[in-house]
């Protein structure tokens, strides 16, 4: 299913002469166009895109590197699915623009393992794009050298990560590298890469053919343009919607025709539990930020149970490199079985929030860090609903 | 797909990989200085260095655990983090580089929450309890745990086995409920090491540090080097003790027990009595030995001494036949085979080329062998009832004298190998305080030896005793250098190496007037790994002698070794060692009148004759590199 | 393992060797496709791809023990991977694992004695808007009901 609201975003009339158009420009140009519009990435982090662009192109390097991270990992989040299914000429030629911005000569896409299905068409598509000159030597005559090449993962969220996409790319375990240097600097076998999420890339092909301005006329001045949203939970109308930046959960909520909310997930399992009582704060990089996941709970939902199952999800998927992360996880779990069975006081579940707030501070990559958001939502917006019923 | 994994010639594991520290700017910055504030103060600090390390240059200390100065950064154990300003979470001291006017706080009321909460996770996942764990005293968990306070498992502990205990190995024994993930010893034994042998598995809460497909250590390649012993911070890894078997003996009046000691151990084993690095303890030692109660107490450098006769014999048999003879199946360089660690090595990863290995025994098999047959003839002992017991600084000795073909004697030549630290602990139990015991001098007829025999500690020791040697029996005249001391086989470098001309030889060495003796020395097997592939690429061919130490720094830095063992400290022991040597009376191996009278004696067709072949010679398994 | 069937799998390896390169980056594509051609990774087939990639056998291993979809011991031909993670266990997900384990008879993490097919939970699939979801190896089946499940297996059995 294509994206539901789709208005301007991603024109289902994307025009293929973008590229050519695009790549007639100076690198300079497409970095100054895109640091423009204020583009932050779409995978989560909301790093500024033309500002990673900018450092990667300044590194002074033989080799460069662009990777499509779509890995897509993070519980509720689908929105880079349907782009790649039904959106793949932006992706891709985002992608060729990232290298000519940057200088680079070979772009990988990370295709997490699950998405298997999808490679068949993601290379035939590649190869349709490699006969018609639109990558490969000398891209529609533009002097520029551009190819694409499509790993794919094996089953483990961590590789979302941006350094542990590349490690996982050259051959390793999934783990978080030491920061810095960072990827732009020392990235896929510690040459310059940038590693942006497949909506970034989607996003830039549209800015570049429509240019700054009109990117810009959508959302907030901090969280310029609009974003995708994977919608799922208890509303009748779970998708991909388009909405620009700033519009409040309540507004959200009412576009997906969701009834009897008690809460919504907001980022996904490493993202925050928002109560009713906070539902008009606002979708955006300075409030409620999201990578996209929007998970909605009804009021028949207990909120120890979903918090149980992302707290099952972190004990697995971290990479188990550092302490806080991997001991750390499961003892919230381990707090969360001993509240179910009613057995956790309320001191020990103080000192698993302090805990918690250590592993923000002290975990070696963003799966740490972010990890205990959830535990620390849900257990502070609903202390009274978990204890009372039990 | 490219070529670049070649280019970066990069095997390390995920987080093991090499930080070459790169600010943001350019690397030219590097090394230039910049100000930064640490605690309020404010300090130069060359850009690119490590918080860590500029921390210690002004002696404020950081906790670590998973830092070990050997081995590249991992930045995983996380008790290092520090504050850095403008930063959203807190940082790893080890890892993270000086990059501009940073401030830092390394004691903030955050920074102690993290790393409390770092050491009472490790706690609630650590099994056992310090009071019945061999690392009691010793322990970098334990210290952590005293310094920040711990006085209960604020998440719980533990209280049963998750794991079985490794104890199939002849040398290391591994019980991962110990562990703690630092996983030094994975960057040991694939970066430093380059064996391959350890890896974490599995991922999350259940990753785990083991061998290939869960196997018990003593079925995979490892090379019982012990150095991930030497560098793992808690008890998870330890030597196969025998100490027990050692006390049995001795308490048994029937039984017959010697020791040797090496030369390694006597200049460490001072360390785990608190002296510092660098103090040689030869004379105290046995004294302490005699206390403990062997009957015996004998110097293996007597052996390394016949070692050298019967090697350096070899190598000149090896280039007679080659260059008289013109004989295309010898192999030439010869490659020493006195690092058990070293020999298994070879046996696993390069198979083919172990005719390139000399026959002879390491030194402490070749004294099994003597006392088993020349000692206990000599002095009318039932064999059957000698117990030998040699005193090493290394764990792969473990395995050596468990070698089926190490019973040329008709007996296992030698019965138990001894760490450092396994004999420190049994001089503890004897309520004895080595430094402060009165000297005493070895027995006869094994008590004397040359400091050749024992230089062999330090990597480059035994080139230096063979040249000693070899250099004089073929011209007549001693080594063309000052005081004996052949600097070119010193130091710490990973591979060394040089030549001496020979020339004005004597007559029955003709042969060899005019060769330029060419040789090389290596230490540690992953520059045993660089030797190796250099002789496939045919690049020594006109090398002749080739030293090889199978960990870093040579014995002295064995894998049985007082812990901690670092770079500082492996060249304090080296000069302990080197500055004995200058003392002795006697510096070469064929002056030794031990060794002289032994061939006149027992080995009476001299060296690397019959007799000798039978006894102080072995051959090897050509083992592989896969388990099928 | 027959040594026949040894020296076929010595093939393929070299084979996939010689398509991606004898580099260590092809590491994950190897293992991907051994794992799709012959259900796991043998403890021979990580040797033999070791030696191709000159690393050591145990970094194969560790690789292999990382990554949820690869597996050094054996699976069915068929690998249904139900999505346990939040979306899917709202709708119902766990009413969908007891008819899996009622129509193959065995339970999660077991494979059937005919070697057909194994059982695994796995973690979000991306499918979340159309929940419950499963893979069975790399095909998506999704808004599943307990009686679309049977129908899926019967097809399969
Ligand atoms: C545990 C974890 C998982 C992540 N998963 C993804 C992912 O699946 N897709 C993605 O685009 N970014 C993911 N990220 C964020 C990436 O590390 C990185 O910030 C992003 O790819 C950068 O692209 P962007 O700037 O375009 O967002 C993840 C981060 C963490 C810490
Ligand atoms: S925070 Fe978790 S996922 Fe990240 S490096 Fe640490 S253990 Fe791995
Ligand atoms: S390993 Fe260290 S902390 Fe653990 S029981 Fe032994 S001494 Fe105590
Ligand atoms: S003893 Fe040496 S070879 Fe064996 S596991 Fe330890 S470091 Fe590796
Ligand atoms: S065995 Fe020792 S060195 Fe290895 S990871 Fe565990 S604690 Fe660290
Ligand atoms: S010592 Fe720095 S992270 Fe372990
Ligand atoms: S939660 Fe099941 S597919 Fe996302």
């Amino acid at each position: 299913m294509p994206i539901i609201n789709n208005k301007e975003l991603f024109p289902t009339d994307y025009n293929d002469r973008i590229l050519i158009e695009a790549l007639k420009k100076t690198p300079q140009d497409i970095i100054y166009e895109i640091r423009e519009s204020g583009l932050k990435g779409r995978g989560g982090a909301g790093f500024p895109t033309g500002t990673k662009w900018n450092l990667a192109s300044a590194a002074v390097a033989e080799k460069k590197f662009v990777v499509c991270n779509a890995d897509e990992g993070e519980p509720g989040t689908f929105k880079d699915r349907v782009l790649l299914t039904d959106y793949l000429p932006m992706v891709i030629d985002g992608i060729t623009l990232g290298g000519r911005a940057i200088g680079a000569q070979k772009g990988y896409i990370y295709l997490r393992g699950e998405y298997r299905y999808m490679l068949g068409r993601l290379e035939n598509y590649i190869a349709q794009m490699i006969s018609e000159n639109r990558l490969g030597n000398n891209i529609l005559g533009t002097g520029f050298d551009f190819t694409i090449e499509i790993r794919l993962g094996a089953g483990a969220y961590i590789c979302g990560e941006e350094s542990a996409l590349i490690e996982s790319m050259e051959g390793h375990r999934g783990e978080a590298r030491n920061r810095p240097p960072f990827p732009v600097n020392r990235g896929y076998f510690c040459y310059p890469t940038i590693v942006n999420n497949v909506e970034t890339f989607a996003s830039v092909a549209v800015i570049i053919s429509k240019g700054a301005d009109w990117f810009k006329s959508f959302g907030t001045s901090k969280s310029p343009g609009k974003k995708l949203l994977s919608v799922s939970g208890d509303c009748r109308k779970p998708g991909v919607y388009e909405v620009p930046f700033g519009i409040n959960v309540k507004e959200l909520l009412k576009l997906v025709d969701a009834r009897k909310t008690k809460a919504v997930q907001i980022g996904g399992a490493s993202g925050y539990c928002l109560p009713r009582s906070q539902f008009d704060r606002t979708i955006s990089f300075e409030d409620a930020s999201t990578g996209g996941s929007v998970i909605i709970f009804n009021q028949t939902r207990d909120m120890l149970s979903v918090l149980k199952n992302f707290q099952e999800f972190f004990v697995e998927e971290s990479c188990g490199q550092c302490t806080p992360c991997r001991v750390g996880n499961k003892k919230l779990l381990d707090g969360v079985e001993k509240i179910e069975q009613g057995e956790c006081s309320i001191s020990y579940i103080r000192e698993l929030m302090d805990l918690g707030r250590s592993m923000q501070m002290a975990s070696k990559c963003g799966l740490g860090q972010s990890a205990p958001n959830s535990f620390i939502s849900i257990v502070t917006h609903f202390e009274n609903e978990i204890f009372s019923s039990r | 797909m490219m070529e670049y994994s070649k280019k970066n010639g990069d095997r390390a594991p995920v987080a093991s990989k090499p930080l070459k520290v790169a600010p943001h700017g350019l690397e030219s910055d590097i090394g230039s200085k910049v100000e930064v504030e640490i605690n309020g103060k404010a300090y130069k600090v060359p850009i690119g260095m490590t918080i860590l390390d500029a921390c210690k240059k002004q002696n404020i200390h950081i906790p670590t655990l998973c830092y070990h100065e050997d081995l590249c950064l991992a930045g995983v154990c996380r008790i290092c983090v520090v504050e850095v300003e403008g930063m959203r979470s807190l940082q790893a001291a080890c890892t993270y580089p000086i990059t501009n006017r940073m401030k830092i706080k390394t004691s903030s009321e955050q920074v102690r929450k993290a790393r409390r909460h770092v050491i009472d996770l490790l706690l609630s996942e650590h099994y056992g309890e310090c009071y019945s764990c061999h690392r009691n005293g010793n322990c970098e968990l334990q210290k952590l745990s005293k310094e920040y306070g711990v006085d209960s498992y604020r998440f719980g502990h533990v209280i049963e086995r998750r794991h079985n205990v490794d104890h199939s190995s002849y040398s290391v024994v591994r019980d991962m409920d110990k562990c703690v993930l630092c996983k030094r010893c994975v960057r040991t034994c694939i970066d430093l090491q380059e064996v391959g042998v350890l890896e974490s598995t599995n991922r999350g809460y259940d990753t785990t540090i083991t061998t290939f497909n869960d196997l018990p250590l003593a079925e995979v390649i490892c090379i019982n080097c012990g150095q991930c012993i030497n560098r793992c911070p808690t008890a998870a890894l330890r030597a196969n003790d025998p100490s027990h078997f050692i006390w049995e003996a001795i308490d048994n009046p029937k039984k017959h027990v010697v020791c040797q000691t090496a030369p390694s151990p006597r200049a460490a084993i001072g360390e785990e009595f608190g002296l510092a690095p660098g103090h040689s303890m030869t004379k105290q030692l046995n004294t302490a030995l005699r206390m403990i109660g062997f009957d015996r107490v004998f110097d293996t450098n007597f052996a390394a001494d016949l070692t050298i006769m019967e090697e350096g014999t070899e190598l000149l048999l090896r280039l007679k036949r080659s260059l008289v003879n013109g004989d295309k199946s010898v192999h030439l360089p010869q490659f020493t085979s006195c690092s058990p660690g070293w020999v298994k090595y070879i046996e696993h990863f390069y198979p083919e080329y172990l005719d390139y290995l000399s026959s002879c025994k390491s030194p402490q098999q070749m004294f099994g062998s003597l006392l088993k047959t020349f000692y206990a003839e000599e002095h009318n002992i039932d064999p059957a009832e000698i117990v030998t017991v040699a005193i090493m600084p290394c764990s792969a000795k473990k395995f050596e004298c468990n070698r089926p073909e190490m019973t040329a004697s008709g007996f296992k030549d030698v019965d138990f190998g001894l760490t450092t630290r396994e004999l420190a602990q049994m001089i503890r139990e004897a309520g004895l305080r080595l430094p402060e015991l009165p000297p005493s001098n070895f027995d006869d007829p094994f008590g004397e030896a040359s400091g050749a025999g024992l230089i062999f500690g330090a990597t480059g020791g035994v080139m230096e005793a063979a040249l000693r040697t070899a250099y004089e029996l073929v011209t007549g005249r001693t080594v063309p250098f000052e005081n004996l001391n052949i600097e070119a086989c010193r130091g710490m470098e990973g591979i060394k190496q040089a030549s001496v001309l020979l020339t004005g030889l004597k007559p029955e060495w003709a042969f060899l007037e005019g060769v330029n003796l060419k040789f090389m020395i290596a230490h540690g097997t992953a520059n045993a790994k660089k030797v190796m592939e250099m002789l496939k690429a045919g690049e020594l061919a006109d090398f002749h002698f080739i030293e090889i130490m199978g960990c870093p720094g040579g014995c002295i830095g064995g894998g049985g070794q007082p812990i901690p063992t670092s770079g500082e400290i492996r060249k304090l022991r080296a000069k302990a060692i080197y500055e004995e040597d200058a003392g002795l009376p006697i510096r070469k191996s064929h002056e030794n009148p031990n060794v002289n009278y032994i061939y006149e004696k027992f080995l009476t067709d001299g060296p690397c004759g019959h007799k000798s072949h039978k006894l102080l010679h072995t051959h090897y398994v050509k083992r592989g590199k896969y388990i099928v | 393992m027959l040594l026949s069937e040894k020296n076929a799998m010595t093939e393929e390896i070299e084979e996939l060797c010689s398509n991606y390169g004898s580099y260590r980056e092809s590491l994950l594509p190897i293992l991907n496709d051994i794992q799709l051609r012959f259900g796991y990774v043998s403890e021979f087939a990580q040797q033999e791809i070791a030696r191709v990639l000159d690393i050591h056998p145990v970094e194969v291993y560790g690789v292999v023990t990382f990554y949820s979809f690869l597996s050094p011991k054996r699976l069915g031909k068929y690998i249904i991977r139900l999505c346990r993670t939040i979306s899917c266990d709202m709708a119902e997900k766990s009413s969908i694992a007891r008819v899996l384990e009622r129509e193959l008879g065995i339970r999660f993490g077991e494979t059937t004695s005919d070697m057909k097919f194994s059982l695994e939970y796995t973690n979000c699939l991306g499918m979340c808007d159309e929940s419950p979801a499963m893979l069975i190896n790399e095909q998506v089946f999704t808004k599943l009901t307990p009686h679309r499940v049977a129908e899926i297996i019967r097809k399969y059995k």
